[in-house]
């Protein structure tokens, strides 16, 4: 890791962020005092106070743990609050740009409804009735994997690098992407749910188009094992369902959620 | 600038923030049949709730079944130094455990018992392990379950909306109006009910634990339509921030830590709690290590660790330790649980500190210490509301969450923050429901009060002076660290008046570059108008309280005063000036009083 500063010494940051909006814009260039252990979300508000009342930028919690601030440092899809500057080379230039898959509001703020507007389709948690005792009895072993699905902070970076809608906007209205295939994920494989989410993945969630390139994996600053964990296993379910001739029949036959 | 156009939508009820209350609140109103909004700033999802870490505590005695809502009742009211208002403590330990249940129906996932219930874990102030939890990120577990509830519902959510003022009409509540962040345009809600559920003001303060949203928004918009507020001066300092490096400087390290096993030490590795253990708690806290360290695992026969006395009590010292020259090189203390329990289990118990301490401090806790102190995390006070329908003073406002005073007395317990936005989060909606159910339709808003408002808040993009707003805020925050800050007295009060008037001043004077559209610059020059009077109001409280209890502490008056003991001390706006009064507590019932005074 290099050193590249630290507190005070007249260090200073020098960064080249997105300004602008759909209509068009430019990268420019701010430098401002740097401290140590400073990540790249300080640096962009020390610009808000010192150069650039006006910067759009969203945060939140300034901990990892909300999900807001996303961006893509020197090309890299990342929160902004988990970058430390420290880990750029000294004297470097760091660029930051709005996440690129969603359509631009104004600096580094995106339109990110379509998460929202995909998060409504999903057909909601239907719990079994309650034991014979009124508890719910649910094993730890049984819920670590869903445990992992719920870690998601909604920062929606898997979202953003996933070429389905990269880099084919047109893919958008049929494809749910990795977020949401994740969520699905949770409800399908939680030990109450009883509703069944094949039909809806193969088809209003388009899970066919994903061919799991895993980039959704590598950005996810949960470290949750998305393609691995989640997607793979629901494309088995999906092919077993839909395409095995031995289970539709037993499928037919009354067999349900696997 | 008269005649600013804006949109207009009809609501039965509605709810302002989508935090865990707000959500709970917003439910609960859908339930009962009203067409229901809420309102947010951020994105849904985003709101303080996703960075509560511990748990929500709840009585529902599946670890120690010894637990039931009547000792949580008694540690509420002693770790509140018995200033809470009692019924709203009472309603709180008795309906939590639904709550949390609730959840469950709604899809959470909370960890687990050897037998497959809901498993608890120790906090402060807590006799038995009472928190339900997910790991150390228990926040996102409950509003994202909320969200997904309120989505599955239907419910118009309105999201990077910022609501700036309640709308009146005869006296009661009948709107709200503000701008959306995105595109600046202005937005006006007429309704027959709002649910205030906005949080804190915790943004007053230089280092905190609290995000942006934190500028007192519902607390200075309710003191503007002349709710009362209450207990302002009691602020909860956290006793375990981050204090290195300075850019995380007061982000929050869970009470977890030391829930679940970890201690403090000063630099000379002492243990220094054992030196701070008030007469109020002598009786069930342990004086010698041994008997601390065993309660973790036998609670019948050994007294609670004082590493885990109240949040106000453990501030307090790591404050005086520092003072007296113990404290580590960056200005706190340590806390250690990497030589109190193996690295697997730090890593399954504590995993987001764990990443947290890596990533931002290059510190390994399941090999080094960490370095803590205070950050300001809490505030007790807030909007005064009626125990058991969560109304303000004002019809039609009603106000749950960190937003409302009265649960949590002088000091609020960890784990109840999260129990008291879904109790009373509830309650809001259900009353704010009944009262829109049966109410007439509010008269459409007064124009000429409309374009007053339209005026206001795009006032700062006229040309009316230099002032940058970034920089008012910051004075604010090191004035309010400075001199209102976890040791307070009269002179250096006084002359935090001085300042946030000269701040006031200043904030009339504000230049904002750039238009309308999702423009921060414009957002914060808007905020500093709670911001400010919300730091008033706890100044003055401050002054007025001329006592130490609880999260309020006195240079000048060291000591309790019975004077200050069972009254609130009541803020309300009146004619423009806010003036500070003592009114008496309700009365505790003698059951309820038994079981407080009950010695264990």
């Amino acid at each position: 890791m290099a050193e590249a500063a630290v507190a005070g010494n007249g260090a200073e940051a020098k960064m080249r962020v997105w300004r602008g909006d759909a209509s068009g814009g430019e990268f420019r260039d701010y430098t401002v005092p740097l401290q140590e252990g400073m990540v790249v979300l300080d640096v962009i508000h020390a610009i808000q106070a010192m150069h650039a009342g006006d910067l759009a930028v969203r945060w939140n919690c300034k901990a990892g743990k909300c999900g807001s601030c996303s961006a893509e440092v020197n090309g890299k899809p990342r929160l902004m609050c988990m970058t430390r500057m420290n880990t750029f080379e000294p004297g470097e230039t760091i660029t930051v740009a709005p996440i690129k898959t969603f359509p631009l509001i104004r600096d580094l703020v995106t339109d990110v409804s379509y998460n929202y507007e995909k998060a409504k389709t999903i057909p909601p948690f239907k719990p079994k009735p309650k034991e014979a005792d009124g508890t719910r009895r649910m094993y730890q072993e049984d819920i670590d994997r869903v445990q992992e699905f719920h870690k998601c902070i909604e920062c929606y970076l898997c979202q953003d690098v996933c070429h389905v809608i990269r880099d084919h906007d047109d893919n958008k209205p049929s494809f749910a992407g990795p977020r949401f295939f994740v969520r699905v994920a949770s409800l399908e494989m939680h030990p109450l749910d009883t509703d069944d989410r094949l039909e809806f993945l193969r088809n209003e969630a388009g899970l066919g188009f994903c061919n799991i390139t895993k980039c959704c994996t590598e950005v996810c600053p949960e470290h949750i094992k998305i393609t691995d964990n989640s997607i793979i296993p629901m494309k088995e379910r999906v092919v077993t369902r839909f395409y095995d001739p031995i289970a539709r029949l037993l499928g037919a036959l009354g067999g349900k959620k696997s | 600038m008269a005649g600013e156009s804006y949109e207009t939508h009809d609501y039965d009820v509605v709810v302002v923030g989508a935090g865990g209350a707000g959500l709970r609140a917003g439910i609960e109103a859908h339930d009962k049949g009203c067409k229901t909004a809420i309102i947010c700033k951020s994105l849904l999802g985003k709101a303080h709730t996703v960075m509560a870490e511990g748990g929500i505590a709840a009585a529902m005695g599946n670890v120690w079944p010894e637990d039931n809502w009547k000792v949580h009742f008694r540690d509420t009211m002693r770790g509140g130094k018995l200033l809470n208002n009692w019924r709203m403590a009472q309603i709180h330990a008795q309906q939590a455990p639904d709550r949390v249940l609730e959840l469950e129906e709604w899809g959470a996932l909370f960890d687990r018992t050897d037998e497959g219930l809901i498993l608890q874990r120790d906090f402060g102030g807590h006799r038995y392990a009472r928190l339900a939890h997910v790991g150390d990120r228990t926040g996102l577990e409950m509003i994202r379950t909320l969200q997904q509830r309120a989505v599955a519902l239907g419910i118009d959510v309105f999201m990077e909306c910022n609501i700036q003022h309640l709308l009146m009409n005869d006296g009661r509540v009948t709107g709200a109006i503000g701008y959306w962040r995105e595109s600046g345009e202005l937005i006006v809600f007429n309704c027959k009910a709002v649910v205030l559920a906005t949080g804190g003001s915790g943004k007053c303060w230089q280092v905190t634990s609290n995000s942006w949203e934190y500028s007192g928004d519902g607390m200075g918009m309710a003191m503007e339509v002349g709710a009362d507020l209450i207990d302002m001066e009691k602020v909860q300092f956290h006793p375990t921030g981050m204090v290195w490096p300075p850019s995380v400087r007061g982000i929050l390290v869970t009470e977890g830590v030391r829930g679940d096993g970890g201690t403090l030490l000063n630099s000379e590795g002492e243990r220094f709690m054992f030196n701070y253990i008030s007469d109020f708690f002598k009786a069930e806290t342990a004086d010698n290590e041994t008997e601390a360290d065993a309660w973790y695992q036998d609670k019948k026969n050994n007294r609670r660790t004082p590493d885990l006395l109240p949040r106000d009590e453990v501030a307090r010292a790591i404050n005086a330790e520092v003072k007296a020259g113990r404290g580590t090189e960056h200005g706190g203390v340590y806390l250690d649980i990497a030589n109190r329990r193996d690295a697997e289990y730090i890593m399954r118990r504590l995993p987001s500190m764990y990443h947290q301490f890596k990533e931002l401090a290059d510190v390994d806790i399941t090999k080094e210490a960490m370095e803590v102190g205070p950050t300001c995390h809490y505030i007790m006070g807030g909007v005064r509301v009626d125990a058991d329908t969560s109304a303000t003073t004002v019809e039609g406002l009603y106000a749950a969450g960190e937003v409302a005073g009265g649960l949590h007395g002088a000091n609020r317990l960890g784990g109840n923050s999260l129990s008291d936005l879904l109790v009373f989060g509830r309650i809001a909606g259900g009353s704010a429901a009944d009262y829109a159910l049966g109410a007439a339709a509010a008269a459409a808003p007064d124009a000429a009060e409309v374009d007053r408002l339209t005026t206001l808040m795009l006032e700062p993009f006229t040309d009316r002076g230099e002032e940058n707003p970034y920089a008012i805020h910051m004075d604010l925050q090191r004035t309010m660290h400075n001199l209102v800050g976890i040791i307070r007295t009269e002179s250096e009060m006084l002359k935090a008046m001085e300042e946030i008037a000269v701040y006031k001043e200043r904030a009339a004077r504000v230049k904002v570059e750039g238009g309308r559209r999702f423009n921060p610059g414009w957002h914060l020059a808007l905020d500093l108008r709670c911001l400010l009077g919300v730091a008033e109001a706890a100044t003055l409280s401050a002054l007025e309280c001329k006592e130490s209890r609880g999260g309020h502490t006195r240079d000048d008056y060291p000591d309790p005063d019975s004077k200050y003991g069972s009254v609130n001390v009541v803020t309300r706006k009146q004619n423009g000036t806010i003036s500070v009064s003592l009114e008496p507590l309700p009365e505790m019932p003698e059951e309820l009083r038994k079981i407080v005074e009950e010695q264990v």
